[in-house]
Formats: structure tokens, C-alpha cells, sequence
């Protein structure tokens, strides 16, 4: 069975929210939105788990201690000085170089976290309109390809602008 | 911004900037193109005859070049602090100068990173301090505060790069909507196919309030790192155990004032006051004043513990500072320009006058050098041995890689804020989302509603 995508403009996002609400009522529940800016009334919208980014980050951060342990006390033990009079395998100031590893393999693993968890860098195969980036809020309905004249109508009747298929 | 404003108003005047550009910004990027290729030049002459052709010599192994490595590490920590920290802390006057302070970290930690180079004399050895396998029995010294330098000065470049870009994917769709042909396939690689959908919202504010949450450490560790590369030697003058909050503070203090020099041109050139009002600028001037109160009580601080101390060296090292040296001079113009003048914002009308902001940060901009001129070179040149007591004099090299800095600095700053939206687009646009539920046709309307009810209209 194929399936379609539709995207109704709204002018404004409380009506768009209102919209999406009278859609799942409809049996529309494969929605999406677009948005120029994060709203209240989208974000009570599309109630959604907490991010997994931050798994990304908690585990960047913990391979970047480890990574910075492993480097600075391994390469020590391989080259043996007494530096300063600092034993060869010195914590304190090692502390430093963990920490900031640390940080370091944090902010990239959320950079990759960001990356896949938002599904960036894909091809676009829905319908967009660029005048959601300015002041529009899309509502997109994902149906069966013999439902999309239903879902156009719907769409008209609550309210929105104008229908992009 | 007015209370007026809405989409449409916002999208349009950020995106103005980005037209093609006049012939006086592009006389003006050249001009600095040429002072930093005028640096440029004068390092492959620096590389070509040695180090000899500027004024490091015995004593003072730490000249001009380890000074701007410091100054323009600490102008980068105020753009992470208003981007990242004031986003934690909720303050939201800081959205609007939060971009181009970003920009301002990258580009400021791009050019400190280019001194650490410069200093070597042989740049391309520079590769000794990365952990390679080698037979010659080198490693770097993880216990030495250089080794410390090369991981918090990477890390900090790295993360601020990201946290830059990551912000501005958004701004970058907005970009390409608006652009057409060639302009449009460039906005279009960079902002990575962001369409707004909720997925992507939802993702885009967890991950930049970690990488807020990521940054803010830094801006404390970084300079504290800085800063031990002369607190964790026995030199007088800069083995004090307040050197990690004393050039944090003054690190803030120096970027401040940049920001400062950067946002009251820009505004006024790119006709963005209804964004960077009078109000931005004077919590940036409460705020340089909070920092400078702090490095003024690390200025009282130092020379008692000197004094305290007993240690008769240090005791010498700092009389010498406050007279009879080559940097006294400078360290008194230094305590004006940084602990004396920036008082002058406890005055309300100096605080939104933007004549005596531009000229109080230029002046606090110097005096932050001259700080790390006199801490460095200062202490360098008369430490234990009197014998080899030596003033430095900076030659004409260093003067100009120093100028070229400044030029590739700036030079970066304005290719930035022509080609890249220089506020944020769609995080002010949020700002109004309170205030503008709809669309200016209808508002009017909405609000005669509203206003019927409330007087009881019905």
C-alpha cells in the first residue's frame, strides 16, 4: 500500500496544535509539524520522550575520562620519567588532560547524538514550503495514498492556509 | 525589540546583512586581508632568519608572542560565557548578542592558537607535543602545564566550533529559503536538510543546553589551564596560587570589553538597534565592572602576598613592577586602564552612552594586554640572578605579527557577520512567541477582543 504525505500551513501555531488534536480524533494518527521556532502550544502538541542526545553525551563524556586515563597513564608507564620528583604515575595533575577529554569526547558524541537522533544530513522526501522557516507552522499528515483526499479535506476545514502536496 | 515586531519583521532584518556586499566592506575585509598577510609575511621572514630578529632573548624567553597567546585566549572566554552560561542562568537579553559573541570565541581562540606556533621558531617541529610513536624516546610531559595547554586550547576550539554551528543550523535553513542558485546550495550543505520538524526542535534544544552545559566548565578551566603555564613555575611574580581566578576574571573582563568594541560598530552598521538595545549594552557594562572589581582585588592581592610571603625576590620583583623598571610605566597604565576607569560604569548615564562604552572598552582592551605583557615579560626580566636582569624591547617583527593578528582576528569577524545571519533568527523569533499568537492582521483584532472581555464587554 503506498503511502503520502500532505502539509497544511498555519498561520498561527495554536491552531495548528488544535488542528493536529482534531486530526487524531479524525484516525490521522501519523502526523508531523514544522515550526520556525520552538511554541508552547506544539511543543503540548507532540509530548515526546526525554531526548536520547543525552545518552550520546553521558557517554562521550565517560570514554573521554577513560580515553584520558588510558593516554596519560599508559604512555607514562611505556615512558618512564621522574619528572619534578612527581611519582610516574602523577593523578593530579593527569586530572587535568581527563578533564578535559572528558568535555571534549562529550561535545562531539552530542554533535553525532544531535546528528542522528534529529535525522539530519537525509534527503528530504516530505512536502516543505520555505515559508515555514519565516512564520508559517506546517502540519504534516502521513496516510494511505487513498486517504490523502480525505486528509487534504480535513485539512481545509480546520483551518489551514493552504495545502502543499 | 518592539513590541510590533513579528516574524516576518525579524526573519527580514536578520537576514539583511547578508545581501551582497558594498564596496566599503569589501575595501575593509581587503585592508585587513593585507595586515594579515603583512604578519604572515613577516613570520615566514621570522622562520627564514630565526628567532633572533625579535626581542626574545635571555631573560625574557616569553615575549610578545606568549602575550597575545594569553589576550586573545582570554577575549574568547566572554563570548562562551554570554552564549553559554547566561543561557543556563535563563537571561534572556543575552540572545541577542549571544551569535556574534560566539563567533567572536571562535575566531579570538583561532588566532591564540596561532602563537604557540609563531613562539617556536620551528613551527614544524610543533608535532613533538602530540603522543606518536617514535624511537627517539620523546613523549609529551603530561605533568607540564604546556602539554595541559595543547588539550584545553584544542578542546575549547573544537567545542566552540560546534556549539557555534550547531546553533546556527536553524538560522542556516532560514538562510537557504531565502537565497537562491549558488547561495542557496551553500546554505543548504551547511544547514545539513533542517526542515523545523519536531523531531529536529526537540533534538536542537536537548543538545544545546548540553553543549551549554559542556561549555560552561571550559570557560572557567581553560584560562585557569592558561594561567598555570606561569603560575606552576617558581619565576617571582608568577608562582601565586590566585593566578587561576585572577585571569579567569580578567579574562572575562578583556572579552567584555571586546564584546563591547565588536556589537555597538556592528549595530550601528548593520542597522540592528531594534535587536542590541541600550539595555544589552549596559548589563554588558555591570558586568565588566563585576569582573574588573575582581582583578582590581587580585591586583591589592598579589604584592601582599609578596609581602606576607617574606620571600625577599618576590618582594624586589614587584617593587621593581611598581617602579624603577622598564614595565612600570605600563603597569600603572594597566591598574587605570583596568581597575581605575572601568569605575566610571557605576555611573548610570556612562552606562548607556555608547561614545564612553566604545571608548572605556578600547581602554580596557589595552590595559588587558598591558596586564599580560607586565605579568610575562615583566617577571622575566628581572627573576633571581641580577646578573642577567635585561629589559625587553619588542622589534618591529613582533610589533607586526601582533598588528596581523589583530587583522586576521577581524578579518574572520566580518567575513562572519556579512555571510552568516549575526543574531539569532529563530531563538528571538521565540522571544516573541508570548506576545505574538497571531498574525499582525488579525492581532489588532485579537486584542480589541481581549480588551472587550476584560472590560467586561463580553
Amino acid at each position: 500500500m503506498s503511502r503520502r504525505a500532505v502539509l497544511g500551513l498555519f498561520v498561527e501555531a495554536p491552531a495548528a496544535a488544535a488542528a493536529a488534536a482534531a486530526l487524531r480524533r479524525r484516525g490521522f494518527s501519523d502526523l508531523g509539524f514544522y515550526a520556525p521556532t520552538l511554541h508552547p502550544a506544539l511543543e503540548a502538541a507532540w509530548p515526546s520522550a526525554p531526548s536520547p542526545v543525552r545518552r550520546f553525551t553521558l557517554t562521550g563524556g565517560i570514554l573521554g575520562g577513560l580515553s584520558g586515563f588510558a593516554l596519560t597513564i599508559g604512555l607514562t608507564l611505556l615512558w618512564p620519567r621522574i619528572v619534578g620528583g612527581k611519582p610516574i604515575i602523577s593523578i593530579p595533575p593527569f586530572l587535568v588532560i581527563v578533564f578535559e577529554l572528558t568535555i571534549l569526547i562529550a561535545g562531539l558524541a552530542t554533535l553525532l547524538g544531535f546528528l542522528w537522533s534529529a535525522r539530519l544530513a537525509r534527503p528530504a522526501r516530505e512536502p516543505y514550503d520555505p515559508r515555514v522557516s519565516v512564520d508559517r507552522y506546517g502540519v504534516i499528515v502521513r496516510c494511505a495514498a487513498e486517504q490523502s483526499d480525505q486528509a487534504i479535506a480535513a485539512l481545509r476545514e480546520l483551518g489551514c492556509e493552504e495545502v502543499v502536496e | 525589540m518592539e513590541p510590533t515586531a513579528n516574524f516576518q519583521t525579524v526573519h527580514q532584518d536578520l537576514l539583511r546583512p547578508l545581501a551582497p556586499a558594498g564596496a566599503t566592506y569589501k575595501a575593509a575585509v581587503a585592508a585587513l586581508a593585507a595586515l594579515a598577510g603583512w604578519g604572515g609575511l613577516c613570520w615566514v621572514y621570522m622562520m627564514y632568519n630565526g628567532l633572533g630578529v625579535s626581542g626574545i632573548n635571555h631573560p625574557v624567553g616569553w615575549g610578545l608572542y606568549i602575550t597575545n597567546f594569553v589576550f586573545w585566549v582570554g577575549i574568547a572566554h566572554s563570548g562562551t560565557l554570554i552564549s553559554a552560561i547566561l543561557f543556563l542562568f535563563r537571561a534572556r537579553w543575552r540572545t541577542a548578542i549571544s551569535r556574534s559573541s560566539e563567533a567572536m570565541t571562535v575566531f579570538a581562540v583561532m588566532t591564540a592558537g596561532l602563537f604557540p606556533l609563531v613562539h617556536l621558531g620551528r613551527p614544524w617541529n610543533f608535532f613533538w607535543l602530540l603522543p606518536y610513536p617514535n624511537q627517539r624516546g620523546l613523549q609529551p610531559n603530561f605533568r607540564s602545564p604546556l602539554v595541559w595547554d595543547v588539550f584545553a586550547i584544542t578542546t575549547y576550539l573544537i567545542i566552540s566550533t560546534v556549539f557555534l554551528y550547531v546553533g546556527l543550523i536553524p538560522d542556516l535553513a532560514a538562510a537557504r529559503d531565502a537565497a537562491s542558485r549558488l547561495r542557496r546550495r551553500f546554505y543548504g550543505l551547511l544547514a545539513l536538510g533542517w526542515h523545523g520538524t519536531e523531531r529536529q526542535w526537540h533534538s536542537f534544544a536537548s543538545a544545546y543546553l548540553l553543549f551549554c552545559g559542556l561549555a560552561t566548565p571550559l570557560v572557567v578551566s581553560v584560562h585557569s589551564v592558561v594561567s598555570w603555564d606561569f603560575a606552576m613555575g617558581i619565576v617571582p611574580g608568577w608562582h601565586a596560587t590566585i593566578f587561576a581566578p585572577y585571569f579567569v576574571a580578567g579574562a572575562i573582563l578583556s572579552g567584555l570589553a571586546m564584546v563591547l568594541t565588536l556589537s555597538i560598530p556592528l549595530r550601528q552598521l548593520l542597522h540592528l538597534e531594534t535587536y542590541i538595545t541600550i539595555h544589552h549594552f549596559e548589563n554588558l557594562a555591570k558586568l565588566i565592572l563585576l569582573t574588573s572589581l575582581i582583578v582590581s582585588y587580585a591586583y591589592v592581592v598579589e604584592p601582599y602576598i609578596a609581602w606576607y610571603g617574606g620571600d625577599r625576590i618576590e618582594q624586589d620583583s614587584f617593587a621593581l613592577r611598581f617602579h624603577g623598571s622598564w614595565e612600570s610605566p605600563l603597569f600603572w597604565l594597566m591598574v587605570l586602564c583596568n581597575a581605575v576607569i572601568p569605575l566610571l560604569f557605576f555611573v548610570p548615564r556612562l552606562r548607556t552612552n555608547l561614545a564612553a562604552l566604545f571608548g572605556i572598552a578600547l581602554l580596557i582592551n589595552l590595559g588587558m594586554y598591558l596586564e599580560r605583557l607586565v605579568i610575562i615579560s615583566g617577571s622575566l626580566s628581572h627573576d633571581f640572578m641580577p646578573s642577567v636582569w635585561r629589559d625587553y624591547h619588542p622589534t618591529w617583527v613582533e610589533a607586526s605579527i601582533t598588528a596581523g593578528a589583530f587583522g586576521w582576528f577581524l578579518m574572520w569577524f566580518l567575513l562572519f557577520v556579512k555571510h552568516f545571519p549575526p543574531l539569532p533568527i529563530a531563538e528571538l523569533k521565540g522571544h516573541l512567541v508570548p506576545f505574538q499568537l497571531f498574525p499582525p492582521e488579525t492581532q489588532a483584532s485579537h486584542e480589541a477582543t481581549v480588551a472587550r472581555k476584560w472590560d467586561g464587554g463580553g
